[in-house]
């Protein structure tokens, strides 16, 4: 599957299927500052991702002066 | 997983309320939360006149659409920060998301009004870059809450904001801080009402409102944020937040709850005399208040590009 993440932007290749609790433990993600999301559409943490799929993990985390 | 309410497959599992949700029972659970938060801590009256501080950002589109949505009437205002091409996308999806809905955006520049940006006021004042632009918001916010006769502020300090200062205020044992970090702030002393209604709500719970709801806004964070000390505070509470669901919400509620009370005297300012800056005419305990004295320093600076605050730039000077 493609996997987009950002800050830095980049794009990965990862065999799937994988879940999507997996795929944020191989890449040392933390679940609390991630959401998953497949074709515009947000996963649950035991989702199965398909190797054909097109996922987004949008990182959460905002911090500037308040 | 399936939807604790109705069964259906769940989009979103939330580990603090020990609860997966569907998109429709997701919405509602954060409806409630801030209905919640408005109520318990008497933020807003069905008459109110509200402004709310708008980035672009997920959290400050997440609640004036919440707003919107549980029956309120709210203007957003937008301080442009020069921040490089970060404040020019982030400006856009801000006047995106008003124009689409037909609401009010006002806007003020700091390069056009003031005469410096973040950058700049950062480089000419040689403090971390948060200090100037915190600086900046908190007076601009406050003014135009009172200037255009709104009755309440509102920004979108979410529960993860708010437990990360508090995580901090407290390893310091910052007892001022600690007395008024309140989700309500009544007007006071030329000061207008304050509140955050978001703190129910984690930032993870304010971005999956947002995609779920469709609304588009700037996901990158801010190139002068990156490695600040609040960031390290949230990834602890994170990690924490993990192996205990439900911590940060206990630690800041608990907090507002049981601490906060026993700490009013220790209030900052409570016992200060405030008079009106001889320059803006805003509160302070001086001649001169300290967003005047920014915009004299920053001003008389040479412009001074992002790139040369952050990164390798920032190593050169």
């Amino acid at each position: 599957m493609k996997v987009l993440l950002r800050n830095p932007r980049r794009e990965l290749d990862i065999a799937g299927p994988r879940r999507v609790h997996a795929l944020l433990n191989d890449l040392q993600l933390n679940r609390e500052s991630h959401l998953v999301i497949r074709n515009g559409t947000l996963v649950a943490s035991d989702e199965e991702l398909g190797a054909d799929d097109i996922v987004e993990i949008r990182p959460v985390i905002s911090g500037g002066a308040l | 997983m399936k939807c604790r309410v109705c069964r259906e497959p769940a989009i979103i599992d939330v580990p603090r309320h020990n609860a997966n949700f569907c998109a429709p029972h997701f919405l509602d659970m954060c409806r409630k939360q801030v209905r919640k938060a408005i109520d318990d801590f008497e933020m807003l009256q069905p008459d109110d006149r509200i402004l709310i501080a708008v980035s672009g950002g997920k959290d400050s589109l997440a609640i004036w659409d919440m707003l919107i949505d549980l029956g309120y009437q709210a203007d957003g205002l937008y301080i442009g920060l020069g921040i490089g091409e970060y404040s020019d996308v982030s400006g856009q999806y801000a006047r995106a998301f008003a124009t689409e809905r037909g609401l009010h955006l006002v806007e003020i520049s700091l390069r056009d009004d003031y005469g410096y940006d973040v950058p700049t006021a950062t480089r000419a004042t040689r403090r971390v870059p948060c200090s100037a632009c915190g600086m900046s918001k908190r007076h601009l916010f406050d003014k135009a809450a009172l200037d255009g006769g709104y009755t309440v502020l509102v920004t979108g300090h979410n529960l993860d904001d708010e437990a990360a200062v508090l995580y901090g205020n407290t390893l310091r044992w910052e007892l001022p801080y600690l007395a008024r970090q309140l989700p309500t702030l009544p007007a006071r002393n030329g000061f207008p009402k304050k509140v955050k209604p978001l703190v129910r709500l984690s930032e993870r719970e304010t971005a999956a409102w947002c995609i779920v709801r469709g609304i588009d806004y700037l996901v990158d964070e801010c190139p002068m944020a990156a490695g600040n000390r609040h960031l390290g505070f949230k990834d602890a509470l994170n990690t924490i937040e993990t192996q205990s669901p439900g911590t940060k919400t206990a630690f800041y509620l608990n907090f507002v709850e049981k601490v906060a009370p026993l700490l009013s005297a220790f209030a900052l300012g409570d016992d200060v005399v405030l008079a009106p800056c001889n320059r803006c005419g805003a509160p302070t305990t001086g001649d001169i208040c300290a967003f005047c004295h920014l915009v004299e320093t920053a001003s008389a600076h040479e412009p001074v590009p992002v790139e040369l605050v952050t990164g390798k730039g920032a190593r050169r000077r």
